[in-house]
């Protein structure tokens, strides 16, 4: 059974969820409260194996909702940040990040905007990104999908490795390099054309793939020539989002006046 | 008997002009911080911070204009994901960056811990990490019948560590009792001398080694001096003993807005002995009382 009334921010949930379906059992990392979310409801549902954490130094046996908890968590595992690099390392994990900017070879940044040396902008730094990249698999959330964003040429600081040929060694990508979904408030996309071109899988309700490509700043590769639609929550993945894994609604306010997911309806 | 004990201003006086310091804890999480208002409010120039995990310690000393090069990952307030004061010195060009790969960084004072030149990894492969202004990256190529090529990470030995932790005794046996002890340890192993300050000192009886044996951040060989600093941490968190003043880092944040704000912030805040500032920011008490902070 199908809601027909669900907002963006849970179709995009439901999105990030599927990004982690047969991750297996390794830790998970969603950056941002709608891969959090996502990541908590794969774990209840398709992918309990999954290991999620209390954003600080714990596994939890739940996932953590974002912002005020009812109770403490349950926790089963010791997640210090030596270990999280043991395990990233090895390759047992799955983040799903937000970065600032990303081009065509899946390449991305949070570092800086302009010149690094004097930036326009100055963010947050590399962070993980460069070890995460080429280490274990990556997917993306980017909550305006905009050619600033996708970006024409390459990201002003490549903090993620992608599979951009200048930048490999002796001809070949990184051993542990594999981008899978990138999300966003239009549609779903993945490295699946042709050279890994980025390729949208499904279109959000009310989205064409011009609206799509208008918005991005290098071409995209499409599924098929009649885009699916991207999958609707279903009753129950929302009543386990409003119940367990989002109870304060902190959703509600990632994306401007909480718009509704099927643009057609609305 | 060994006697370690130190103040905050004999620490500071054994730091000098153009030297390397390294600075332990994670972002808003046991930094140093009774320690970096010292280097703060000081005549200390022309430092490269080592600080891979930045946080209010970077952006105060950027501020202060204390720093010629900035070795790091990120730097962040957490629940203010931009660092104000990091951001607008860092868009000036104020100071140099050698920006790292979090994991990374770790692996540079594994390194220097062990006293190796460097330590191969694949982190920095197709990034602009290994393309960067701040240093020339080098790559190795394996000797065995692999061949793959690696990045050569080298090492990162600072001249003096800094970290807080919890409990200590005179020899400097140290106790770091918070959920995460981060890379402290790889941080003091790696530098030339490290000094922590910490909530308490107490007989080394009472450090009930049997029982917290595992919360013993490193030999306290590694350990150059300790001085007892309650609160030292604040505005960051020494959890359990106190968490995250997000009231605190709120005015620390808006005290970017305006030169005028700084100073403010600066007269009250940093050009003050640390029993000043504990009274300033509320009191032991209040310090305390803050809830634990949400993530």
């Amino acid at each position: 059974m199908t809601d027909t009334s669900y907002s963006l921010a849970e179709l995009v949930i439901v999105a990030c969820a599927e990004a982690f379906r047969d991750a297996g059992e390794v830790m998970v990392t969603g950056i941002g409260p709608l891969p959090r979310i996502g990541a908590g409801l794969a774990k209840l549902t398709f992918a309990p194996d999954i290991q999620t954490t209390d954003s600080e130094s714990l596994y939890t046996s739940e996932p953590v909702p974002p912002g005020k908890r009812q109770a403490e968590p349950e926790f089963e595992g010791w997640a210090s940040y030596d270990r999280v690099f043991s395990a990233l390392w090895s390759g047992k994990r799955h983040a799903l990040v937000g970065p600032v900017q990303i081009d065509r070879y899946g390449q991305a940044n949070i570092s800086v905007i302009g010149d690094h040396r004097k930036p326009k902008a100055a963010m947050l730094g590399a962070r993980g990104f460069p070890g995460n990249s080429i280490s274990h698999p990556n997917s993306f959330f980017l909550p305006s999908h905009n050619k600033r964003a996708f970006v024409e040429s390459e990201v002003d600081f490549v903090c993620m490795a992608g599979y951009n040929p200048a930048r490999y060694l002796n001809g070949k990508p990184p051993a542990g390099l594999d981008l899978r979904l990138i999300v966003t408030n239009l549609c779903v996309m993945d490295f699946g054309g042709p050279d890994h071109q980025i390729r949208v899988i499904s279109l959000h309700p009310g989205v064409t793939f011009e609206d799509v490509q208008e918005n991005t700043g290098f071409p995209l590769a499409r599924i098929a020539d009649d885009i699916p639609t991207t999958p609707a929550p279903t009753a129950e993945q929302l009543e386990l989002i409003a119940t367990r894994i989002d109870p304060n609604n902190v959703r509600a306010g990632v994306f401007k006046d909480n718009p509704a997911g099927n643009r057609k309806a609305a | 008997m060994i006697d370690k004990r130190m103040t905050i201003d004999e620490i500071v006086d054994q730091l000098s002009d153009g030297m390397t310091i390294g600075i332990g804890g994670w972002a808003t999480r046991r930094k140093p911080m009774a320690l970096v208002r010292a280097i703060a409010r000081s005549n200390l120039k022309d430092l490269t911070l080592v600080a891979g995990y930045g946080g209010p310690d970077v952006g105060m000393l950027a501020a202060s204009g204390k720093i010629r090069k900035l070795v790091f990952a990120f730097v962040t307030l957490d629940h203010y994901p931009l660092e104000p004061h990091f951001r607008a010195q860092r868009q000036a060009g104020a100071f140099e960056v050698l920006e790292l790969d979090e994991g990374v960084f770790h692996w540079g004072l594994r390194a220097a811990a062990m006293k190796l030149p460097f330590l191969p990894t694949r982190v920095g492969i197709g990034t602009d990490i290994i393309r960067q202004a701040g240093f020339d990256f080098k790559m190795v190529k394996s000797p065995y019948a692999d061949g793959e090529e690696f990045v050569a990470m080298p090492a990162i030995a600072p001249d003096v560590a800094l970290i807080h932790a919890h409990r200590s005794d005179q020899r400097g046996n140290l106790l770091t009792l918070s959920p995460d002890p981060f890379f402290d340890e790889l941080l003091v192993r790696a530098s030339g001398k490290a000094f922590a300050t910490v909530e308490r000192i107490v007989p080394t009886a009472e450090l009930n080694m049997r029982e917290n044996n595992r919360f013993n951040l490193v030999e306290r060989a590694m350990i150059t001096g300790v001085a007892e600093v309650p609160h030292g941490a604040h505005p960051t968190s020494a959890a359990p003993d106190y968490h995250l003043d997000l009231k605190h880092i709120k005015a620390y944040v808006d005290s970017a807005a305006t030169p005028d704000a700084w100073s403010e912030y600066k007269a009250k805040f940093i050009d003050v002995p640390h029993d000043a500032y504990v009274a300033a920011v509320g009191g032991a008490a209040t310090i305390e009382a803050a809830p634990a902070a949400i993530y």
